[in-house]
C-alpha cells in the first residue's frame, strides 16, 4: 500500500488495496485480545478512581448512553468492511426522529410514526446506495453531502422540539432497565442486534463477500458476487437501522428535535476504526466492534464519574484510535526507519 | 481523477480542457445567478454592508480550504482543521488576555505556530507510520478538541480581554474590502501560483493522481505530503486567530463542526476527494458560494432551516457533475484514440 492513500477506495480508484487488507487470523486474534485486556484496564481504573464505579447503575447508564452510537456502529461496520463509509449516519437519526416527532405532533398514532420513520430510513439509504452503487461517486463524498441534507430536512421538517407527551410506556426505555436486569432496553438491542450480524458477517456467505468486496472489489464482481446490490442494500439497512436509532433516542428524551446526535458520526466511525476494522476494509469484526463500544462507554463513565468534562474526554478517544492505528503498524514502520538509518 | 494533469494539445481534448478550466467560472456564475435571484427579492441584499458580510462569512472556511485542497489533492485528508481553530482562537485570545501589549501582528504568529505544530504531528505520523490521514487526523481531532477542554476549563475570552486593534482586522474594510477577505485573497493567490507553476506544488497533484507511479518517477512523496498537512495546519492556526478577531470571543465550542462543512465547500469547489485534480480558488469559491446561499436565504425571508438542506443538495450535485464531466473526458479520450489508430 502506498504511503499516502488514505480512504476507502472505490472500485474506480485504485486497486493494489487487498496488499493491506489481508486477513490474518492471527493479527485479529491479537487486537481482540488486546481490546480485552483494555477493557479489563479500564475496569480496574475505574473501580480504583470510584466506589460506585463497578455497580450495575454504571452498568445501565452505560447501555443507556451507548446504546443508538452502538446500534449505528453495526450497520457502519459493514460499511466500513466493504470499503466505504457513511458519514450520515447522525443525520440519518435526527431525520428519522424528526419525522416521527413531527407526525406524532400532528396527531398520528406513535406506532404509525414510527414506522414512517424507518421508511424514510430505508428511502434515505437507498439515496446514498443509489449514489456510491450506481452512479460510482465516492462514499465519503457523498455521505458528506447527504449528513447535511438530512440535517437539513430535519430542521424544515421539525423546526422546534416535539411538547405533545409521547405514552409513558414507550419513554421507559430512557427511564429504567428491563424488568429484572440492569440493561438498557437500547444495550439489550444492540445485543441482539450484534449477535445477528456476527453471524451474517462470520458464517455465512453473504459475509464473506463482504470481506471479498473490501478486499478486492474487482475479483469479487468477477466471482459472481453482486457487487453493486451488496454495496446499495448496505446503505438502505444502514437508513433503517440508523431511523430505529432514532426512534429510540427520541423515546429515550420523551422529545424529537432536529439537532439530536448532532455531530455523532466520528464517534462512531472512532469507534468503528477502534475496534479493529480496517478503513480500507476487507478486515474487522463483530466482537472488536462490541469490545470498543464497552470499552469507550465505560471509559465515560468512569471519567464522568471522576467530574472530568465531556471535553476533555475526548483527549482518551482520540489517543485510543491512534494507538490503535500506530500498534499495528508500528513494527513495519520501525522496519522502514532502521532501514533508512542504515542507508544513510 | 487525472484528467487535469498537463494533456497534450489535442484538438478533441482542448474543448474538454477548457470545460475544466471553466470550473470555476461554473461556480462565479452560480454565486452571480444566487446573488442576483436575491437581490430581486430584497434590494438590500446588494448594498456594500451585505456584500461585505458575504466576504467575511465565507473568509474563513476559504482559507481553511485553501489548505484542505493540499491535503486532499495528495489523496490524503485533514480533519482536524475544525479543533485546530478553536484551540489557536483559544490560546491567542488568552495570551492576550495576560499580555495586553503583545503587538497583534505577535498573536496570528503564535495562532499559525500552534497550527503549524499540529499540521507537523499529523504529517509526520501520517507519513513515517504510513497510517491512513483518516483515522490520524480523526484522532487528532479528538485529542486537540480535549486538549482544548483542559485549557479552556469552562472559561469564555470576552471582547474586553481582546485589543482593539486586533479586533478591527475582523470588521474592519480596505476601500470596502473586509481585511478578512484581502487577507484569504491573498493566501489563495500565493498557494494558487505554488499549486500551479512550482514544481512543488505539480507533486502534489502527481502524488494524488497515483502514489507509487509519483514514488517511481522521483517525487519525495513523504516530503510534499508532510508539507501539505504542515500548510493545511498552518493555515488552520490562522483562522484560528482570525476567528478570534472576528467574534471577539471564544469558548470551548469555537469551530466545531468546520472540518466536514471545510471538506463540502472543498468539493463543491471542485477538488476530487481522491485526489488528483482541484484548485485552491474553486475552493475559496465553493465556500463563498455555500455561504452567498446562506445569507441569500435569510435576506429572502425563505426560512433559513433550509439552509442546510440545500447546500447538501449542491453537494450531491457537485459530485455527479464532476462524475460525468470525467466519464465525458474519459469517453473522448477513448474516442480520440480510436481517431488516431484509423490514420
Amino acid at each position: 500500500m502506498s504511503d499516502t492513500a488514505t480512504r476507502p477506495p472505490t472500485t474506480t480508484s485504485y486497486a493494489e488495496t487487498g496488499s493491506t487488507g489481508r486477513p490474518s487470523w492471527h493479527a485479529l486474534l491479537r487486537w481482540e485480545s488486546a481490546l480485552v485486556l483494555v477493557l479489563i484496564a479500564v475496569l480496574i481504573f475505574g473501580s480504583s478512581k470510584s466506589s460506585t464505579f463497578l455497580t450495575p447503575t454504571t452498568f445501565f447508564f452505560t447501555g443507556l448512553n451507548m446504546g443508538e452510537v452502538a446500534i449505528m456502529a453495526l450497520p457502519l461496520l459493514l460499511i466500513v468492511m466493504i470499503g466505504e463509509i457513511d458519514l450520515s449516519v447522525a443525520s440519518m437519526l435526527g431525520l428519522s426522529g424528526a419525522v416521527m416527532g413531527h407526525l406524532f405532533q400532528s396527531g398520528w398514532s406513535i406506532w404509525a410514526a414510527m414506522g414512517v420513520a424507518l421508511l424514510v430510513g430505508a428511502v434515505g439509504g437507498a439515496l446514498n446506495g443509489v449514489l456510491v452503487a450506481n452512479a460510482g461517486l465516492p462514499s465519503i463524498a457523498v455521505t458528506i453531502g447527504t449528513l447535511t441534507l438530512f440535517r437539513g430536512v430535519a430542521e424544515i421538517i421539525l423546526p422546534t422540539p416535539t411538547t405533545r407527551l409521547i405514552p409513558t410506556s414507550l419513554t421507559k426505555v430512557g427511564v429504567v432497565p428491563i424488568q429484572g436486569t440492569q440493561l438498557a432496553y437500547s444495550a439489550a438491542i444492540f445485543f441482539l442486534m450484534a449477535a445477528i450480524f456476527a453471524v451474517v458477517l462470520h458464517a455465512t456467505a453473504l459475509g464473506r463477500s463482504l470481506v471479498a468486496i473490501g478486499l478486492q472489489p474487482e475479483s469479487a464482481q468477477f466471482s459472481g458476487i453482486r457487487v453493486r446490490r451488496i454495496r446499495f442494500g448496505l446503505y438502505v439497512a444502514s437508513g433503517v437501522i440508523c431511523a430505529f436509532a432514532g426512534i429510540l433516542f427520541t423515546l429515550k428524551n420523551s422529545s424529537a428535535s432536529y439537532g439530536a446526535g448532532s455531530g455523532l458520526e466520528l464517534t462512531v466511525v472512532a469507534i468503528v476504526l477502534f475496534g479493529g476494522v480496517s478503513i480500507f476494509g476487507g478486515r474487522g469484526t463483530v466482537l472488536g466492534v462490541v469490545l470498543a463500544v464497552i470499552i469507550v462507554g465505560s471509559l465515560q463513565q468512569a471519567l464522568t464519574q471522576m467530574h472530568v468534562q465531556p471535553e476533555v474526554q475526548n483527549i482518551v478517544t482520540g489517543a485510543l484510535l491512534l494507538i490503535s492505528v500506530l500498534v499495528p503498524n508500528s513494527g513495519e514502520a520501525l522496519r522502514r526507519i532502521r532501514e533508512r538509518v542504515r542507508r544513510g | 481523477m487525472t484528467a487535469q494533469l498537463e494533456l497534450p494539445p489535442q484538438p478533441t481534448l482542448s474543448r474538454v480542457g477548457t470545460l475544466l478550466r471553466a470550473r470555476e467560472l461554473g461556480i462565479g456564475i452560480v454565486i452571480a445567478i444566487v446573488f442576483v435571484t436575491a437581490t430581486l427579492k430584497n434590494h438590500a441584499f446588494a448594498n456594500s454592508h451585505s456584500v461585505q458580510q458575504l466576504l467575511t462569512g465565507a473568509a474563513l472556511i476559504a482559507l481553511l480550504g485553501v489548505g484542505e485542497t493540499l491535503v486532499i489533492v495528495t489523496r490524503n485528508v485533514d480533519l482536524s482543521v475544525g479543533s485546530v481553530v478553536g484551540l489557536s482562537a483559544y490560546v491567542v485570545g488568552s495570551t492576550f488576555k495576560h499580555h495586553p501589549h503583545m503587538p497583534i501582528l505577535l498573536g496570528f504568529v503564535l495562532g499559525i505556530a500552534i497550527g503549524a505544530a499540529i499540521g507537523a504531528i499529523n504529517g509526520l505520523i501520517t507519513t513515517v507510520a504510513r497510517v491512513p490521514s483518516l483515522v490520524v487526523t480523526l484522532a487528532a481531532l479528538y485529542i486537540i478538541r480535549g486538549v482544548d477542554g483542559v485549557i479552556v476549563n469552562g472559561k469564555t475570552i470576552d471582547p474586553g480581554s481582546i485589543p482593539k486593534v486586533f479586533q478591527e482586522v475582523g470588521y474592519r474594510t480596505l476601500f470596502g474590502v473586509p481585511w478578512l477577505a484581502i487577507i484569504v485573497a491573498v493566501v489563495v493567490a500565493v498557494v494558487g501560483y505554488a499549486m500551479r507553476s512550482f514544481r512543488a506544488g505539480r507533486d502534489l497533484y502527481a502524488i494524488g493522481s497515483n502514489p507509487d507511479a509519483a514514488a517511481l518517477a522521483g517525487v519525495p512523496t513523504g516530503r510534499r505530503v508532510f508539507t501539505a498537512f504542515l500548510v493545511s495546519g498552518s493555515l488552520a492556526g490562522l483562522a484560528g486567530a482570525l476567528f478570534l478577531a472576528l467574534h471577539a470571543q471564544v469558548d470551548v465550542t469555537g469551530g466545531n463542526g468546520y472540518e466536514l462543512t471545510v471538506i463540502a465547500a472543498v468539493v463543491v469547489g471542485g477538488v476530487a476527494i481522491f485526489g488528483g485534480s482541484g484548485t485552491v480558488l474553486g475552493a475559496a469559491l465553493g465556500a463563498v458560494l455555500l455561504n452567498t446561499i446562506n445569507q441569500a436565504l435569510v435576506a429572502s425571508k425563505v426560512s433559513a432551516f433550509w439552509n442546510d438542506a440545500i447546500a447538501g443538495a449542491l453537494l450531491l450535485a457537485a459530485i455527479a457533475f464532476d462524475r460525468w464531466l470525467s466519464l465525458r473526458i474519459a469517453r473522448n479520450l477513448r474516442s480520440a484514440e480510436g481517431a488516431h489508430r484509423n490514420v
